[in-house]
């Protein structure tokens, strides 16, 4: 089995790390003005496409 | 070679995935409405779709079809006697699936499948007027009969809706005066007369 030779640097460490990045979501508003994932069902009224989905 | 199905494979072998699907579409078709993970919903559409396409068909071996999937029999039963009978206008598009959040513990997305409801008669309308309006797989038709009746009720709520039932008062007039023309035609010309007569083939 390979095994590392050397310790990798606390820079190379953090070089890769810093490349460990969130995506922010795609969001906008349901017609009730709450914010929701877009193509999902609103979370806090349930509805999607003024059809009721969930139970709330 | 048969083409693959679309979507992705579900469970660890072919008998599971069957499985899955089977139990997906006896307890979608007896809740009516579930919540599942969007992969097997997506998975589920096509399959369940067809289960009602059979149920729409409604004989013998239609449902010994059916039964090859689903064991419950009360749920077949219901699947021929109730949902079948319900999408009787309906051609295709008889689940619906909306896309409601994550799962906690694995983060997956879930999506709810229900079964849409029947096609009410301002629907049904609408849809026969989008038809005579004339698309890419229809040519134009003036509407007749019940149509235009509910296109007339409807006049005032929906702008198709009256554009609808002014065009089959329209039809309505030419008829009436194509019959006309046609009775003090008949006798000089024979051709002219069977021109017009396929005219108003078109338009009925």
């Amino acid at each position: 089995m390979a095994v590392p030779k050397r310790r990798m640097s606390r820079s190379n460490t953090r070089a890769r790390r810093s490349q460990w990045k969130a995506t922010l979501p795609a969001l906008s508003h349901c017609p009730r003005g709450h914010v929701v994932r877009q193509h999902n069902a609103c979370p806090t009224c349930g509805r999607y496409n003024d059809r009721q989905v969930l139970d709330v | 070679m048969p083409a693959p199905t679309k979507g992705a494979r579900l469970g660890g072998s072919p008998a599971h995935q069957r499985h899955m699907l089977a139990n997906l579409a006896t307890a979608l078709f007896e809740h009516g409405a579930i919540t599942t993970t969007e992969t097997k919903a997506k998975r589920l559409r096509p399959y369940a779709e067809h289960l009602i396409t059979f149920a729409k068909r409604g004989d013998l071996h239609a449902r010994r079809q059916v039964m090859r999937v689903i064991g419950n029999k009360s749920v077949v039963h219901e699947l021929f006697t109730e949902i079948g009978p319900r999408y009787e206008n309906r051609n295709g598009g008889y689940t619906r699936i909306t896309k409601v959040g994550f799962r906690k513990g694995d983060n997956a997305q879930l999506a709810r499948i229900e079964l849409v409801e029947a096609l009410t008669v301002g629907q049904s309308a609408v849809a026969e007027a989008e038809r005579a309006r004339g698309t890419q797989f229809a040519g134009r038709k003036a509407p007749t009969g019940a149509t235009a009746e509910a296109a007339a009720d409807l006049a005032k709520e929906s702008p198709t809706a009256a554009a609808v039932a002014v065009e089959a008062e329209e039809a309505k007039a030419a008829e009436a005066t194509a019959t006309e023309s046609e009775a003090t035609e008949a006798p000089a010309t024979t051709e002219t007369t069977e021109e017009t007569t396929e005219g108003d083939a078109k338009d009925a």
